[in-house]
């Protein structure tokens, strides 16, 4: 059989059997609907309840704060938004968010921007680490909302979160965090991290795609996104996604479980970096330490991304770049742009995220074929062509 | 996105990969800031391209474009290969998705300024335009 790595689990991640086995039931008999009076609805609603109950446990908060959403992207504009249209009202307009967020946050505050609110785009340092004293300038008596990431989907770094929560709420603005990527990758307590809302996406811990939630900290008002029946304590109208929601729930468990288990996922990750950055004209891009456990991306000089990626491909291995030319936009990755890799190195930069179903063959797999490929492909570039002939030179 | 069987052909299996010493015509178009950069080499006798060979930074469907558009003007006269339109080059490898068109644009503008670097070697005034109109960043 061709082999077959992948290593693209910031994308997204394989449904566990497990989780496939939790929501199997919801399907086939308890189809219920949790807002029924009937036997078939109070069934539902029993086992929503339940699924509810255990993700605040796996948080320590209470199930009061979760709300389920449709995705990542759902939970992230209805934070902003609603907190920010909310708090207008109290003289509170202005956002602050950072230069490296997800394009569901970034996109949001543009679009909060035409209709007339402000919004600051923090910069970050050659990590991806916010820079503090720019973001302790930027929040004043008048922000709204604090948006910054846990930790950042394209480089993996982490963001010092505690620190930022404590900025916000000495102005007295809202701290919202997208922990899209964190979550399953750090250990989260709500009980102690000050944050007043938090996003999470079912599909990136082995969740099916299609469901999301939002946790609103008690005592924390924003208007509603979606308007509609009375789910979600009024706050988010849609019948709930039952199955899905079961299948979250399971995930989050799992997840928490094997937070020991990430020091093996941690060693391959480092193993493959220090492969990787044995080739010349390489830098890895993010922080070296303050990193997500799965997380690689690393540019190499004189080659594109997605000629990289094509050849990964025919090789089997599933990975991503930051180059424009794996985007419509044209443009390289605003994420490596903000730490200040020049446009010409973001191009040629790979992102290769692994999880615990990855294992030591398929660094091996890696490590074997992509200094190949990169060999090859600099071979046939004009840029490469010019370092050979300054070094013969010398 | 998903590449025709001729692009991943020229992609995987590039015809005319390398340099040519003492070419007759050199030519370098696009810019790495943009991701896309080729380098055409063009070896010339009476007239007649009896030799062409390509470098390229940039991704699949640059380094296919650049393959595709040395096939079409090997052996062929230089007023001939003046005529080949990036369209010639798209048609050839049965269609670019149209994010990618840009790179037969720029496999069209690398073949030109290799001709128009050949006739100043010859000293014959150039009578045609290299850049087609697009936006350079």
């Amino acid at each position: 059989m061709a082999k077959f790595v992948y290593a693209d689990n910031a994308a997204t991640t394989p449904v566990t059997r497990e989780v496939i086995e939790a929501m199997q039931p919801i399907f086939e008999t308890q189809w219920g609907n949790p807002s029924s009076l009937h036997a078939k609805g109070r069934e539902a609603k029993a086992i929503l309840d339940d699924a509810r109950s255990r993700i605040a446990a796996v948080f320590s908060c209470k199930p009061t704060e979760i709300y389920f959403t449709s995705c990542g992207s759902e939970s992230d504009n209805w934070a902003i938004r609603g907190a920010v249209k909310r708090l207008a009202a109290k003289g509170r307009n202005h956002i602050v968010t950072t230069k490296i967020e997800h394009p569901a946050v970034l996109n949001t505050c543009r679009a909060l921007e035409k209709e007339g609110y402000p919004v600051t785009y923090v910069g970050v340092d050659e990590n991806g680490i916010v820079l503090m004293d720019e973001l302790r300038n930027a929040i004043t008596d008048k922000t709204a909302i604090v948006a910054v990431m846990y930790a950042n989907n394209e480089i993996g770094t982490i963001e010092p979160i505690e620190e930022i929560c404590e900025l916000a709420h000495a102005k007295g603005a809202l701290m919202f965090t997208d922990a899209v990527q964190a979550v399953g990758n750090i250990d989260i307590d709500l009980s102690k991290l000050p944050v007043d809302m938090l996003a999470l996406s079912g599909h990136k811990i082995h969740a099916p795609k299609g469901i999301g939630m939002l946790y609103i900290r008690k005592g924390v008002f924003i208007d509603n996104l979606i308007s509609g029946g009375g789910q979600e304590q009024r706050r988010r109208a849609g019948t709930e996604n039952l199955p899905y929601i079961v299948g979250l729930a399971k995930a989050l468990e799992v997840a928490k479980e094997k937070l020991g288990e990430l020091d093996r996922v941690v060693k391959m990750r480092d193993r493959l970096i220090e492969g990787l950055e044995k080739i010349p004209y390489s830098r890895l891009n993010g922080d070296r330490v303050k990193r997500l456990p799965g997380n690689v991306n690393i540019g190499f000089e004189f080659i594109e991304g997605e000629s990289m990626l094509l050849w990964l491909d025919i090789a089997g291995i599933c990975a991503s770049t930051g180059s424009a030319c794996s985007s419509a936009s044209l443009e390289p990755s605003h994420v490596l742009l903000s730490i200040g890799v020049p446009h010409e190195k973001a191009h040629g930069s790979v992102r290769l995220t692994l999880s615990h179903e990855n294992t030591e063959e398929d660094v091996d797999y890696i490590l074997e074929t992509l200094p190949p490929i990169i060999e090859k492909l600099r071979n046939m570039s004009p840029l490469w062509e010019e370092v050979v002939k300054n070094q013969n030179k010398a | 996105m998903q590449y025709s069987e001729k692009v991943m052909d020229h992609f995987m299996n590039p015809r005319n990969v390398g340099e040519i010493e003492n070419a007759d015509g050199v030519g370098m178009v696009g810019n790495a800031k943009c991701g896309d950069i080729m380098k055409m080499y063009l070896k010339i006798e009476d007239d007649v391209i009896t030799d062409c060979k390509f470098k390229t930074f940039g991704c699949g469907a640059a380094i296919a474009t650049s393959s595709m558009a040395t096939e079409l003007i090997k052996g062929k006269t230089v007023k001939e290969a003046l005529e080949l339109t990036n369209s010639a080059v798209v048609e050839a490898l049965e269609g670019l998705p149209a994010v990618k068109v840009h790179c037969s644009v720029l496999a069209e503008e690398a073949v030109k300024s290799a001709l128009a670097d050949y006739y100043h070697k010859i000293g014959r005034p150039v009578d045609f335009e290299i850049e087609k109109d697009h936006d350079e960043e």
